[in-house]
């Protein structure tokens, strides 16, 4: 009984310089950054407080506005779109085809790719005068129209359809991982129930592979808060101000612009929000589940 | 927590620059710059040629691309390992580095050598803090340069360029109906921003361009000359072609010398791409300051020396300073760079037409304006920015958008 405290004295310390790293390089510059939000701070940081009125000037810019509606738009459309077609993959892979190690590397390979390569592919596929355009329209369909790159309406699309290329090789690989440990016996069983493989899969695979999709959830909502480089090699937030997005707006105030008190705002803005929208949700699929399953 | 960022920042510097012993008798000048690029390397090897010569030793630090040229400097500034000179942008880039103290006057060496009188006065104020010389400008970067394609404009049958914005427009129209791009635009926002100012100053007159870039005159953003302005930048959206969004400003230039499109407004940078190409100012293409060719728009580089309490390293800024400001090696740095002299006493006579056109406007202050970097905040800047772009990529915005986003950039950057 008496040893039991010191271990875990032992086990604190040990852990301390952990906790001390974590406390600086997180928590430390997360407080910093907030509290350079409430300064008039320009290039470098300042000490002259002035309340609110970085905030206020943020929700004023349209950019900034436009930005998270931006971010709304390829976030939902970027994880669902990856997650579909991601687990589609998997699912044609999983049929056990020929050649499925060189189709998997295939699939995977754009993941390898950083995002700036992946924005200046699909810039020169999607540019009207070199790409899939100018291609299919020499092939002689010539009112054939993929302009979207350029399109103001269209390019926050473009950019979703380069983030899905990419990161749909990820989930593909996860997914798959997880069919193969799906036990034989239950296809048999369903064999001989007679349910179609469309149902088998949707109604029992998939809540199986909950614990993965969560997991490539989470891999690829990060990805979509620091969405930067994909939008800046692609269409650098234009035309116009219609792809922009917040991570590429606290980079211009932090840097070109020189306003270091409205980029930490807008920085604090977005912590706040993955924070609420993230923390309740792992709250609940991580936690929820732990207690019962401790208890049996 | 100032000295907490100092100490972060000190980290950071030392973990990326290793500092190499100094020991010699000879001044030596660490160097910051981001001139990386061909014509640019080559410039700056001009100064680095001309130091050594004057017996000092040049050390050079290169980091491609301005920003992170500057944030490193900055960066070792803070942390107390500051380099003998680092680039910037003439303009308010260095402000906060003034007024922190981490930068030296040189007001003293600009008396002695009488630097004022001969160079352009937006520059020098520009480059001055509370009426002292606080950074070094070494060169002149001309920013409302019309360059076009003598075989389009004849091609399309346009006698000469037009003087005037609103005569541009039958004119472009002409290329168009002959089968080319009428405007080589890189749609990015500082470039639309470099045409928008051209036509600023040049339809709105240089009453209005102060009014609106130095003042933020929130009236004379809603008066019609104003608007008038807008309109003309407006006129220009649908003469662009279809892959202009988001291209490079060198591309563009491509276009106009490869005679696919009919015309440019860029800085003089660009006579670096017509000059590798072979093409010959006023013979295979033209170029024109503004359409009128009476004003320029001024912009340059400058050099800051942080402050520093060692003996040795004020002197190898001090010949650093008046070598990089020698006449020969301003003639042999400009020609290679592609900008203008700083000094207006220099031997013009290896300059190219175009250039020659520019000096002749340099040598009186009333043809010269300072560049909008110069004279407004980067944060304000941006801000108008973000509203020229927005309207030149929807045709459907009107005038009284940019208006009303000027006016509120206005009061909120107040």
């Amino acid at each position: 009984m008496t040893t039991r405290p010191r271990r875990l004295r032992m086990a604190t310390f040990v852990v301390l310089p952990a906790w001390a790293l974590v406390l600086a390089a997180y928590v430390g510059t997360m407080v910093w950054t907030m509290q350079i939000s409430f300064t008039d701070s320009k290039l470098l940081p300042v000490d002259t407080y002035v309340g609110f009125d970085q905030y206020e000037r943020l929700f004023s810019s349209t950019r900034w506005l436009v930005s998270l509606q931006n971010v709304a738009i390829f976030g939902v459309l970027f994880i669902a779109g990856s997650l579909v077609v991601g687990f589609l993959l998997a699912v044609a892979l999983d049929q056990h085809v020929r050649f499925e190690n060189t189709l998997r590397t295939i699939f995977l390979y754009p993941y390898a790719m950083s995002f700036i390569v992946t924005g200046l592919i699909w810039q020169w596929l999607m540019n009207p005068g070199l790409g899939i355009q100018k291609a299919v329209q020499n092939w002689g369909w010539e009112s054939f129209r993929f302009d979207w790159a350029v399109n103001r309406e269209m390019a926050i699309y473009a950019v979703v359809i380069a983030g899905i290329w990419q990161a749909s090789g990820l989930v593909m690989a996860l997914m798959l991982a997880g069919l193969r440990g799906i036990d034989a016996d239950l296809w048999k069983a369903t064999r001989i129930e007679g349910i179609p493989p469309w149902r088998v899969y949707l109604f029992i695979i998939v809540p199986m592979l909950r614990p993965l999709i969560i997991t490539a959830v989470v891999l690829l909502s990060i990805g979509v808060v620091k969405a930067f480089d994909l939008v800046v090699a692609l269409t650098s937030g234009g035309p116009g101000i219609a792809s922009e997005v917040p991570a590429k707006f606290i980079m211009d105030y932090l840097f070109t612009r020189q306003n270091i008190g409205l980029a930490t705002a807008a920085a604090t803005v977005m912590l706040i929000t993955v924070a609420s929208v993230l923390t309740p949700w792992l709250y609940f699929e991580y936690f929820r589940k732990a207690r019962p399953r401790g208890a049996a | 927590m100032k000295q907490f960022a100092a100490l972060v920042l000190a980290g950071a510097a030392l973990s990326i620059v290793s500092i190499p012993a100094v020991a010699q008798d000879k001044p030596t000048a660490e160097v910051m710059h981001w001139w990386t690029s061909g014509g640019e390397a080559a410039a700056i090897k001009e100064f680095a040629k001309a130091y050594d010569a004057a017996g000092g030793v040049w050390k050079d630090t290169a980091t491609a691309l301005g920003e992170n040229s500057r944030a490193a400097a900055i960066n070792r500034m803070v942390g107390g390992n500051p380099p003998a000179a680092a680039q910037f942008n003439t303009g308010k880039q260095f402000d906060d580095l003034v007024a922190q103290g981490l930068v030296r006057s040189i007001d003293d060496l600009s008396k002695e050598e009488g630097w004022q009188a001969v160079m352009p006065p937006f520059l020098y104020d520009a480059a001055s803090r509370d009426g002292k010389l606080y950074a070094l400008p070494i060169n002149v970067h001309g920013q409302n340069w019309m360059f076009y394609s003598k075989k389009v404009l004849s091609d399309s049958g346009v006698e000469s360029l037009p003087t005037g914005w609103d005569a541009l427009v039958p004119a472009l129209e002409k290329i168009r109906a002959a089968g080319f791009i009428p405007l080589a635009q890189g749609g990015q926002p500082w470039q639309e921003r470099l045409l928008f100012s051209a036509i600023l100053l040049g339809k709105g007159g240089k009453d209005l361009y102060f009014k609106i870039y130095r003042d933020h005159d929130a009236e004379a953003a809603q008066s019609d000359e104003f608007r008038g302005v807008v309109e003309a930048f407006g006129a220009l959206r649908g003469f662009v072609d279809q892959g202009s969004p988001g291209r490079n400003w060198n591309d563009a230039t491509a276009l106009v010398l490869q005679d696919k499109a009919g015309m440019q407004l860029m800085g003089d940078w660009a006579v670096g791409e017509f000059r590798t190409a072979g093409k010959v100012a006023d013979k295979d293409y033209g170029c024109s300051i503004g359409l009128k060719g009476d004003t320029l728009i001024v912009g340059g580089d400058v050099f800051v020396f942080p402050k520093t309490g060692d003996e040795a390293q004020v002197k190898a800024q001090n010949l650093l300073a008046k070598t990089m400001l020698d006449p020969a090696t301003q003639v042999k740095f400009n020609l290679a760079k592609g900008s203008m002299p700083i000094r207006n006493d220099v031997d013009t006579g290896e300059f190219n037409a175009c250039a020659q056109k520019g000096m002749a406007l340099l040598k009186d202050k009333d043809s010269q304006v300072p560049v909008v970097d110069i004279i407004m905040s980067a944060s304000l800047l941006g801000a108008l920015d973000d509203v020229l772009t927005q309207y030149w990529h929807n045709p459907s915005a009107s005038a009284d958008d940019v208006v009303e986003g000027f006016v509120s950039a206005f009061e909120l950057e107040e």
